[in-house]
């Protein structure tokens, strides 16, 4: 099979860039990734389809130098389905700012309590100050 | 025979039309929509029978033979298509019960339905999809469905969880499309049957990197262990019933992928030990994971991930008795699991919260819904002779006669799972159900430092010993992390609005009993997983054949091409 390495070219940097903004903070960011990351998906479909051709409609051309539809097919349900994502992580994004001011993507609850933990103990007297090479861990005997 | 196959997706999609344009006679909606999954559970029976009797039955649909879309109805797709279908009725039901659809003010009222029976269309089309971008579509119909669910109301904790499982899950949408994209470029067909036949002739590299991309998608879907970590943060914000259609259903719609293209595509897999190793891990890590939590909700989704580990084992095994097992399971797992959830829906109406520091007494409180905790949790934990024991009792078994060092570690691994299990579920029941809720209420003061002074007056033996430790504070044999002590202060603080069920009892604040609506499904899903008990032979004897179907790749691959013009 013939392949267009310039549309792959193209679908490397896009999904590239696409899952660059993924790692973002912001759902703007994250979401402006997606859709350079789904065209980008989207651009392989029409490099696996193979070569251009004449268009596909029965009897205005030889069916061996159509393009084939099928990919093509996919991908507008593919980009119809994304459509619909990014619709509603726009809605997302907006109302994390109605509630926060922000469209931050916020830590969930065991990262945020570990994040506590780690900030307790970096301004901790106690820690790491043990010498005996065990941790004081009874401070309820020591209140008394 | 055949017109039927493909009723379980078109039945619920025009219930959805039918819904949304009943969206101002909210009694109409919850009729139709009743009626709609009542006609879903029937049609997937009597396709049951009769694919068991008569073998696969598959519909092209629009006549396309060989060239459009095929649903294909094997015993293991109508297994699944039974069993969610009586899953999504008792949820339909329970959720009418408690309200979602009516007075709650968080939810709007007219979308529920429709977006339930989306949700339903998706799964049941996932079950029958006969190639790989109807799965795909099927996906994105159960997983926007999820996307809407999940966010109802749009309350801040929601939105939070909300945002992590989208973006999680269309990451994982985008690697199933380049997976399809290769695919087709390497075989030029998306047909599995078709695809099955090609995949024989492609260099071992290329099938092994589509292999991966399908395996990883699945994986992300399915929550396998390192892809798992979204579900426990995004799965217990929902309402209650979503969240049981959600843990029963949506996971093992991944599950059953996974075996699907294991089995029919990757029939020799060189990736087997790698399911193996992750099959491990997911097990142990999610059940380690299950034991640190002290909110019942959190509690089960991890042993949900935990035991999804069990079903990837026995695809791991890639040998007929353990894909047996692994369907065995996967029936047996979603029954009891939705059951849980439920059950937890209805500690959460009775109670007030889920919350094990603010709990106790339940079990005197109201005793039918210990009944109900009770034994879906020993089932999940494998107590003999319930079906969650019968269940793994088939993969150690597989995993024995495999014989292979790694599948004897696994089956080590799964009994120490089944173990922890009992620890994490026998915990949520001395804390919830047996201890009194003033027991209960004296610790939470206690873990803030409040009623320190009687404690000393009163005989220590009367509450357990409290140790402090980097930030967790041991009371007994339980821990409690940064988060419980926020509880804790809140409970012990007379001016806050949250009270423990001690002080709502003292207050008379709880509501008298369950609705019948929300217990009656709950009773029934319980009942039906003691059913899978009851009837395990037969039902073995059913996986088992399920198994050889999917192990003689000709027969799926000849039911679909038979008939069809070259």
């Amino acid at each position: 099979m013939e392949v267009n390495l310039t549309l792959l070219a193209a679908c490397a940097v896009m999904s590239g860039c696409g899952v660059y903004l993924l790692l973002e903070r912001s759902l703007t960011r994250v979401l402006v990734g997606l859709v350079v990351l789904s065209n980008g998906v989207n651009l392989a479909f029409l490099a696996a389809s193979g070569p251009a051709g004449d268009s596909p409609f029965w009897g205005s051309a030889d069916p061996e130098d159509m393009s084939d539809p099928l990919p093509q097919a996919l991908v507008l349900t593919a980009i119809v389905i994304t459509l619909g994502t990014i619709a509603f992580l726009l809605a997302l994004a907006h109302r994390s700012w109605q509630l926060h001011g922000h469209d931050d993507v916020q830590d969930d609850v065991e990262d945020a309590a570990i994040r506590r933990l780690a900030l307790d103990d970096a301004t901790s007297d106690s820690f790491g100050l043990s010498t005996d090479g065990q941790e004081q861990d009874d401070p309820v005997e020591d209140r008394q | 025979m055949t017109s039927l196959v493909p009723l379980p997706v078109i039945l619920p999609l025009l219930g959805t039309g039918a819904t949304l344009m009943l969206f101002r006679f909210p009694r109409a909606q919850r009729i139709v929509s009743a009626l709609v999954l009542t006609a879903v559970v029937a049609v997937a029976a009597v396709l049951l029978v009769s694919v068991d009797r008569d073998g696969t039955q598959v519909v092209w649909l629009g006549g396309w033979e060989g060239l459009g879309i095929a649903l294909v109805a094997d015993r293991l797709a109508v297994l699944m298509l039974l069993v969610s279908a009586i899953v999504t009725l008792a949820v339909l039901l329970y959720s009418i019960g408690q309200g979602i659809t009516g007075d709650e003010r968080e939810t709007p009222v007219s979308i529920y339905h429709p977006t339930f029976l989306t949700l339903v269309a998706g799964v049941s089309n996932a079950f029958l999809a006969g190639d790989l971008f109807n799965l795909f579509v099927s996906f994105e119909m159960l997983l926007f469905s999820s996307y809407v669910l999940l966010t109802l109301g749009g309350t801040a904790a929601r939105v939070r969880a909300g945002t992590i499982y989208v973006v999680v899950n269309v990451l994982s949408s985008m690697l199933f499309l380049v997976a399809l994209a290769t695919t087709y470029a390497a075989v030029g067909t998306l047909n599995l049957a078709q695809i099955a036949t090609r995949l024989d002739g492609l260099p071992p590299s290329v099938a092994l990197m589509i292999q991966l991309l399908l395996l990883v998608t699945f994986a992300i879907k399915a929550a396998v262990f390192p892809l798992s970590l979204w579900l426990p943060d995004s799965y217990p914000t929902a309402p209650a019933p979503v969240t049981a259609v959600f843990a029963g259903l949506l996971t093992k719609v991944g599950v059953y992928a996974i075996i699907r293209t294991q089995t029919l595509l990757f029939p020799d897999s060189p990736l087997s030990t790698l399911l193996m190793v992750a099959a491990l891990l997911t097990m142990v890590i999610g059940i380690l994971g299950a034991i640190a939590q002290s909110d019942i909700k959190r509690m089960l989704s991890f042993t949900l991930v935990s035991h999804i580990g069990y079903m990837i084992f026995g695809v791991g095994l890639a040998t007929e008795a353990g894909t047996g097992g692994a369907v065995f399971y996967v029936a047996h797992h979603i029954t009891i699991q939705t059951a849980l959830f439920l059950v937890v829906g209805l500690i959460e109406r009775r109670a007030g919260s889920t919350a094990l520091l603010r709990l106790g007494g339940l079990a005197r409180l109201s005793p039918l819904l210990g009944v109900l905790f009770f034994v879906p949790a020993m089932n999940l934990a494998g107590i003999p002779p319930m079906s969650g024991f019968l269940g793994k009792v088939d993969l150690f078994q597989a995993g024995v006669a495999q014989g292979s060092p790694l599948a004897l570690l696994l089956v080590a691994g799964g009994t120490t799972t089944s173990l922890l299990t009992l620890y994490a579920v026998a915990k949520t029941w001395a804390l919830a159900f047996w201890r009194s809720p003033e027991q209960a209420h004296e610790m939470a003061r206690l873990l803030v430092g409040h009623g320190e002074e009687d404690r000393r007056e009163q005989d220590q033996q009367a509450v357990p010993a409290m140790v402090e430790h980097r930030g967790h504070v041991h009371v007994g044999s339980v821990a409690f992390g940064a988060a419980d002590l926020d509880e804790a202060r809140q409970v012990a603080d007379a001016d806050a609005p949250d009270r423990d069920l001690h002080q709502l009892l003292e207050a008379d604040a709880l509501p008298d009993r369950l609705p019948l609506l929300m217990v009656l499904p709950t009773a029934g899903l319980v009942l039906a997983s003691l059913a899978i008990t009851v009837i395990a032979g037969p039902l073995v004897g059913y996986t088992d054949r399920a198994a050889a179907d999917l192990t003689d790749r000709a027969s799926y691959v000849g039911a679909v091409t038979d008939g069809v013009p070259r």
